[in-house]
């Protein structure tokens, strides 16, 4: 079992829950986070100085998959979040060790 | 000099300044959180702008001796000659008419920034401000309140059905396509990100309204009263009717409840010292139903007039200053429309709504794409990806 956890633009957010649906995945967790990537967020210029926007807005999605399953989520996740431009975003894959639903206690691990 | 009508003047005054920052908050829940600051800061810069050049030159354009029928000559400027008597024909002091205006053209204003939410330089902006107040707003005033060629035809508008919702509404969709869509419009959907904002800044403008059209009687009296009673039914229809396009569609939406009101109110507009309730209702129910279409076609054409100030103060404008022709009423003031037996009214209006629509269009449009020509109208793609909180103000509404 794997944690797959995606920080993508918030605007792509609808795209990228539409897309994961129709393939089956419909659990997911999802936070407003702020971040930087290797761009350090953006420089703006204005009236001869610099600003430096830091940290800008984005959506983390969060999924936990059977092994099997996660390439193609993973792949269904970067061509619904791409425009191609800086700041798409990346995608994290974690071990998970156990999952347990609280309504039943069942416990799912592998 | 009637201190009672100058007490209500000075109380009105107050309850449409009030509606600026109201249009802020209205508008600023319907945008992102990282433009949130910069819409409400656009109605603020309103107020700043236009407070000066109104006691500066644009009064005395507005209200000045007739020049050709066109515009007010500068007699006024910097209010001179503008004093504690009354004007002729009026019980308040001259100040007092040139505050309660000033703040008709602060709103005026602030409702065109509905077309360049989230995506506009605030530098130019303030640039567009100034020609267009001194370009359509003030040309606007004359033509209709300053004894103007509109008014000498016999054109009425109570309280700015033209002068303010016409020349707004079809202003912004000038703008509109000068400055053009925001990044990301048609591609993903654009939430509004706080609506217990917009509902405040909607209860802010319905309650400012009632000095808007209230005050326009210019006196503490029953054609004021009759103004007040006529816009809360008019607002109320409309936003019912919303409510219940709403209901049939799927859920009442209350940001749809709001925009029927302001629908409703902006209709009323022209006609609040003219018709009677029954007139009020009907107004009401068409522009609820009008303006919905509108802002359906807006939508279908993908025409990116964000807010939607085109859908329901251009054409709420329109339809009211219309219907002064039909529903106007000698039992309310000594003006009759159609149904009172007058196609006068009616005609002198359509020619109004006509040259009010197109002057305001046209040369709204010519000034826009001479700012973003010169200045450029638009921030860079990566200020608008940032938001315009951040990079017009350096400032955020949530930390």
């Amino acid at each position: 079992m794997k944690k797959i956890e995606a920080i993508i633009r918030p605007e792509k957010l609808e795209c990228v829950k539409k897309a994961l649906e129709e393939s089956g995945y419909v659990a997911m967790t999802v936070t407003e986070v702020k971040g930087r990537g290797e761009q350090k967020g953006i420089k703006l210029q204005f009236r001869g100085r610099e600003v430096d926007v830091d940290f800008l807005q984005k959506t983390k999605i969060e999924i936990v998959a059977e092994d099997k399953d996660v390439d193609r989520i993973i792949d269904i996740i970067t061509s619904s979040a791409r425009t191609g431009k800086y700041g798409d975003g990346r995608i994290f894959v974690l071990p998970v060790e156990k999952s347990v639903k609280i309504r039943t206690g069942e416990e799912v691990s592998e | 000099m009637d201190s009672g009508d100058t007490a209500w003047i000075l109380v009105s005054t107050a309850l449409v300044m009030l509606m600026t920052p109201g249009v802020g908050l209205f508008y600023a829940g319907m945008v992102r959180k990282k433009n949130a600051v910069n819409m409400i800061a656009l109605s603020f810069v309103c107020l700043v702008v236009v407070s000066i050049i109104w006691v500066a030159y644009a009064y005395s354009l507005a209200f000045g001796s007739d020049v050709a029928g066109f515009t007010g000559d500068l007699s006024y400027a910097f209010l001179e000659k503008v004093g504690f008597d009354p004007l002729d024909g009026m019980t308040i002091p001259h100040l007092v008419f040139v505050i309660y205006q000033m703040m008709f053209a602060v709103i005026t204003l602030a409702i065109l920034t509905s077309a360049v939410a989230e995506r506009v330089k605030l530098s130019s902006f303030i640039i567009f401000g100034i020609l267009w107040i001194t370009l359509v707003y003030a040309p606007f005033a004359h033509w209709l309140w300053g004894n103007g060629w509109l008014a000498k035809l016999g054109a009425l508008d109570f309280a700015g059905g033209m002068v303010v919702h016409i020349s707004s509404g079809f202003a912004a969709l000038a703008l509109a396509f000068v400055v053009g869509k925001r990044g990301g419009f048609g591609e993903y959907n654009i939430e509004p990100h706080n609506i217990p904002m917009t509902l405040l800044g909607a209860a802010l403008l319905w309650f400012g309204w009632f000095g808007f059209n209230g005050g326009s009687a210019l006196a503490a009296n029953g054609l004021a009263a009759n103004a007040i009673v006529v816009t809360n039914t008019s607002a109320a229809v409309a936003g019912a009717v919303w409510m219940i396009i709403g209901w049939i569609k799927g859920k009442p939406g209350s940001l749809g409840i709001v925009s029927g009101a302001i629908a409703g109110l902006a209709a009323i507009t022209p006609a609040a010292g003219f018709v009677d309730v029954k007139g009020a209702i009907i107004i009401g129910l068409v522009s609820g139903i009008i303006c919905y279409l509108a802002m359906d076609f807006r939508i279908k054409k993908q025409i990116d007039e964000s807010l939607d100030a085109w859908a329901i103060h251009g054409i709420g404008g329109l339809w009211g200053s219309l219907a002064v022709g039909i529903f106007a009423t000698t039992s309310i003031n000594e003006f009759a429309g159609l149904i009172n037996g007058s196609v006068s009214l009616l005609k002198a209006q359509i020619i109004a709504v006509i040259a009010t629509v197109i002057y305001a269009f046209v040369v709204s449009y010519v000034l826009a794409k001479i700012v973003d020509a010169v200045f450029g109208l638009r921030v860079s793609n990566e200020e608008e990806y940032v938001g315009l909180d951040v990079s017009q103000h350096e400032e955020v509404a949530y930390a």
